[in-house]
């Protein structure tokens, strides 16, 4: 254990250094999204999306999160992302189109977006020493979030599951190719 | 900066991108993977709130990221769905060339 006579700058849960971990995930993640939304074509898109999905899942592990880090591998990386390249294959839309990539307001959204980071990013700022600084690792096995979900939370639980339920339903009625002269 | 500082950045920065990719792109994919990097922000923003914060053991902050995954997941299935069928009706999947309601 160091010398924790001045509190330190990044520390991680047992008081090293978490910088370099934290920026390289961080980079990777905000560097995938960057991509997602900036490169011309779709393909490309929806595969830098999987890299930001796959950084927040390192994210969440750094976090001691491991259900929820494993849980969006398994739901993002390998529902989501397959999901939206299926998307993009059935509707032909890899290339770009001849008017670019970009909409015809593009300039105020991004001014919009712009204006939602300088606002979220000036109030963390401010309060950044009034956040917590280090705290106790949580120690959270999968057997407490099985308790958790079949006890305390077994209503959201249900809800959830109708609300899928209903969603594939209602996914595979809206695509559902209708044949000519059906109805 | 403290870590949950460093996190909350991150997060802001990914929100800000995914609205920006929201609002300026023009294929309807794009905009439904803008809104999914927003959500994912919105689940950072929550597992490290419950990380720093007092009661980590009651799983507050975890359970609300994980039914915030499962609704995403769904959000995902039907959006896309009709934007295959907004493309088998409409031909296209720019924004700015669907501007009826009316089929």
């Amino acid at each position: 254990m160091r010398d924790l006579g001045h509190p330190p700058v990044w520390t991680g849960k047992d008081g090293k250094p978490m910088s370099i971990a934290f920026y390289l995930v961080a980079a990777l993640t905000v560097g995938g999204g960057l991509a997602a939304v900036m490169l011309k074509n779709t393909v490309h898109c929806a595969l830098a999306l999987t890299v930001a999905f796959a950084g927040l899942a390192l994210l969440f592990l750094q976090l001691d999160a491991q259900f929820a880090g494993f849980a969006q591998i398994l739901i993002y990386i390998g529902a989501v992302a397959i999901l939206v390249v299926f998307a993009i294959l059935l509707t032909r839309s890899q290339e770009a189109p001849r008017g670019g990539v970009f909409s015809k307001s593009w300039l105020t959204g991004l001014a919009i977006a712009a204006a939602v980071f300088a606002v979220l990013g000036w109030a963390v700022l401010q309060t950044a020493n009034l956040l917590p600084r280090v705290s106790e690792a949580p120690v959270v096995t999968v057997q407490q979030i099985g308790t958790a979900l079949m006890g305390r939370y077994v209503l959201p639980l249900e809800i959830v599951a109708l609300l899928l339920t209903a969603a594939l339903i209602g996914a595979v009625i809206v695509a559902m190719h209708e044949k000519e002269g059906a109805q | 900066m403290t870590p949950l500082a460093g996190y909350l950045l991150v997060a802001a920065l990914l929100f800000a991108i995914g609205l920006a990719g929201a609002l300026t792109r023009r294929n309807a994919i794009l905009v439904l993977i803008g809104i999914e990097l927003m959500l994912n922000a919105a689940n950072l923003n929550l597992i490290a709130f419950w990380r720093y914060g007092p009661h980590p053991e009651a799983l507050t902050g975890m359970m609300f990221a994980i039914f915030s995954i499962a609704v995403a997941a769904a959000e995902a299935a039907v959006g896309l769905g009709l934007v295959i069928q907004i493309h088998r009706h409409a031909h296209t999947t720019d924004l700015d060339q669907i501007n009826r309601m009316k089929g």
